[in-house]
């Protein structure tokens, strides 16, 4: 039972989120009549943004606070249903919001992966972590490593493990901020990386713990209310069905249904796609053979070939009656000419690549590891379940979320927060394999075979935008769009449902907010994680134990502005691929934390040794995996046994769980101190607890 | 504080209870997803079996392991007199 402060704050917070629930539904109406009443979509898209990221920082200021327990823990009172809505936020990245119906979109059944592996993780979660943590109850991971194994250095490892992957992910995080207020905004991206960390600040600097808290909450809302809408509409539009997630089963069918004409040379619509298919080949060959040559030739088949496009445009620039158009598309043609052999490698290589990749039959959506034998299928499909579990156990180990379950008042409590972080989280889990078939139904059957005279608008409006995301080719001639004449982007799928949908524009500025809300909620977390780690496990707990509070939160808020400016500059530099970042993170986080987290709960046997080899051992054995496979760092050795990099973690898992045990049964089984730890943790109320909590 | 046999026992339940939700865990995800090519022909609303698990009814199943755990908890915590109290 709860006692009667806590259920009044309880409905006084039940209270306060209802309305503004209701006061936000009410904005978006309102922008929708200004938009009917002629108001500019930019300005639209600028209310939008600034008055969700005003608030934000509003609730920011609201929870500003100088207690140490509320700046790290939110006071431990957070209720288990909101403390589900905050994880929701806070897990749900600009990955989860804007990739991932893209990335299912494109890889059908094996793109599953992501979905079953960042749900599935939080069984991890509620069955081995979250109740024993919440039971030690103190202010970060760092902190359980500490006291469960004793002395700085497992605590030294931890912030050091919480700081990298943290800091990978958060890289990620402001990336996608940047990108979605330049594209509504039309801000630069740089301008847009420093507003939206501007409102993450003012949250995270004012009010700590307590007020990401409450603002992951609000944002929980938002994200959640702008991927429902469009889908609901698809779906209603398709099958006259409102709830996609049952609705789409029949859909499914449809789509494989349409996989199969256009697989079929037969019929007349297949005969088509063959025959773009086979220019597409024809393509992809002289690309190779240009490749051959310039291995072969090296810079002077280069120069050569310049020299080529040079003479071409310059006779047609001597003939006057030459057509402008043709003389544009040659001075093009030598304007894009790679200047020198390693970015002409590169160029014709990805041009090579996806040339092929459209010149092969459509890939069933439905079917699970597709391949032309019975190898490249068992390779995919290793590399689908090593891919889960590496999430799985990610999950179960990023400090940023584990950290949020410090927060609720009690261990009961903390159980049922875990049921509800899922099944806040599984909502849009759930949902975005439906939009990605919804949304494949849309192309297969309305876009291709339109005409190019008459493209749909969404069509046209997104290929003026950005190539990468949408571009339709004539590539046969024909007039009529082929399937392997679209090129689609991921991201494209969610930025673009509202208008396939055939919506106003004001959803499309909401969707922007709800990827926005799903950005800053997630790199709040991961900010304080970094500051937190920095400045309680290092500087209070190592440097100086006597600190006074108030130079404690000093010291913590000054760092967050340092991280934040940092993790910025980082990322105005634009490095490399988002997806690769975050599958890192995942990789990381699992190999350092989950083995000596677990094993310290679970195994009363495991000690300090124990602890310092499994978590050196298995983030060396990650990122040594990740060093020499990922092409990124240029080294390229051999698989092991074919597992991709971005499951490096599998390996970093099983050597961190081996090194644990090892390194344990080596050395002495750890005091009784550390033994009636571990049983404090195991049980939610002792009696002599009372006694323990007050040291 | 020394333990008691009530406290023992309150732990090897939990434990079993534990491994038993983890097995179910195990079997949906990996055992399904290793037999994935085999039971994308059997169809269920519409979906493929394989697609469905992956796509819907893993999650599901996550979500009622999580809640029946929390629910199974609580009852053990009081049973066994380890619940805590007001706060």
């Amino acid at each position: 039972m709860a006692s009667p402060v806590q259920s009044r704050f309880v409905s006084q917070l039940k209270r306060y989120y209802a309305l503004y629930t209701g006061g936000f539904i009410g904005f978006v109406v309102l922008l929708a009549i200004l938009e009917q009443m002629g108001v500019p979509n930019k300005l639209l898209g600028y209310i939008f943004l600034g008055v969700t990221v005003l608030l934000y920082a509003g609730i920011g200021i609201l929870s500003r606070t100088s207690d140490v327990a509320e700046y790290y823990v939110a006071g431990r009172r957070v209720p288990a249903f909101f403390n589900g809505m905050a994880v929701g936020a806070d897990w749900m990245s600009a990955a989860s919001f804007i990739g991932l119906a893209g990335t299912l979109y494109l890889s059908g059944y094996d793109g599953l992966a992501f979905v079953l592996g960042w749900t599935g993780g939080f069984v991890l979660v509620a069955l081995l972590l979250a109740p024993y943590l919440r039971k030690f109850g103190q202010f970060t991971i760092p902190d359980f490593l500490g006291a469960r194994y004793g002395g700085n250095i497992p605590r030294s490892i931890g912030v050091f493990a919480a700081i990298l992957c943290s800091f990978t992910y958060v890289i990620a995080q402001i990336y996608g901020v940047g990108l979605i207020t330049s594209r509504f905004t039309g801000l630069d991206f740089g301008m847009g990386v420093f507003v939206g960390l501007g409102s993450i600040l003012v949250c995270s600097f004012l009010g700590g713990m307590r007020a990401v808290t409450w603002t992951q909450v609000a944002q929980y809302v938002i994200l959640i209310i702008a991927y429902m809408i469009p889908v609901v509409w698809l779906s209603m539009k398709h099958t006259g069905d409102p709830i996609p997630q049952i609705a789409y089963g029949y859909v499914l069918e449809k789509v494989t249904a349409r996989e199969q004409v256009l697989n079929d040379p037969t019929t007349p619509e297949g005969a088509r796609e063959a025959e773009v298919r086979a220019i597409l080949k024809q393509r992809q060959e002289a690309t190779e053979a240009r490749l051959k040559a310039l291995e072969s030739g090296g810079n002077a088949y280069l120069v050569s070939e310049r020299n080529k496009l040079k003479k071409a445009a310059a006779d047609l620039k001597t003939k006057h009656d030459a057509n402008p158009k043709m003389l544009e598309a040659a001075n093009q043609a030598v304007a894009d000419f790679p200047s020198d052999v390693s970015s002409a490698r590169n160029a014709w290589r990805i041009s090579a690549e996806s040339d092929k990749a459209k010149s092969g039959p459509i890939a069933a959506h439905a079917e699970p590891f597709a391949g032309p034998d019975e190898a490249t299928r068992s390779k995919k499909r290793k590399n689908f379940l090593a891919l889960v579990l590496c999430l799985m156990v990610g999950t179960a180990a990023l400090p940023h979320i584990l950290m949020r379950f410090y927060t609720t008042p009690t261990v009961k409590e903390a159980r049922h927060s875990v049921f509800w972080s899922l099944l806040f989280i599984s909502l849009l889990y759930i949902t975005a394999p439906a939009l990605a078939v919804l949304a494949k139904y849309d192309v297969y059957t309305l876009l291709v075979g339109s005409s190019f005279s008459e493209l749909p608008s969404w069509v046209s409006a997104w290929a003026s935008v950005d190539k990468s995301l949408m571009s339709v080719t004539d590539i046969n001639h024909d007039g009529i769009v082929q399937l392997s004449e679209i090129t689609i982007g991921g991201d494209l799928i969610v930025l673009a449902t509202p208008e396939i949908a055939g919506l106003p524009y004001v959803i499309t500025a909401l969707v922007a907010a709800g990827g926005l809300a799903a950005a800053l909620s997630t790199a709040d977390g991961l900010m304080l994680t970094i500051s937190n780690s920095l400045s309680h496990d290092v500087y209070y707990k190592m440097i100086d134990p006597r600190a006074p509070t108030n130079r404690r939160l000093f010291i913590s808020k000054a760092l967050l502005v340092v991280v934040a400016g940092f993790a910025a500059y980082i990322t105005s530099l634009k490095p490399g691929d988002i997806l690769f970042l975050v599958g890192a993170a995942f990789s990381l986080a699992a190999s350092a934390f989950f083995p000596a987290l677990a094993l310290g709960i679970f195994w009363r046997r495991a000690n300090k040794t124990g602890a310092i080899l499994g978590m050196l051992s298995g983030l060396g054995t990650c990122m040594f995996y990740m060093y020499i496979t990922y092409p990124f760092f240029g080294v390229n050795a051999p698989l092991w046994w074919d597992i991709n990099p971005i499951s490096a973690g599998l390996f970093g898992i099983l050597v961190g769980f081996a090194g644990v045990i090892v390194g344990s049964l080596l050395t002495a089984a750890p005091d009784k101190g550390t033994q009636e730890m571990v049983d404090y943790v195991r049980y939610p109320n002792l009696e002599n607890d009372i006694k323990s909590k007050s040291v | 504080m020394q333990l008691t046999e009530k406290h023992r026992q309150y732990w090897h339940k939990n434990l079993r209870l534990t491994m038993a939700l983890l097995l179910i865990w195990f079997v949906v995800t990996f055992v399904v997803g290793w037999f994935a090519r085999d039971l994308r022909f059997i169809t269920i609303l519409g979906f493929p079996l394989s697609f469905y698990m992956a796509a819907q009814g893993a999650l599901l199943i996550f979500v009622l392991l999580v809640g029946y755990y929390a629910n199974c908890m609580d009852k053990l915590d009081r049973e066994f007199g380890v619940q805590e109290g007001d706060r």
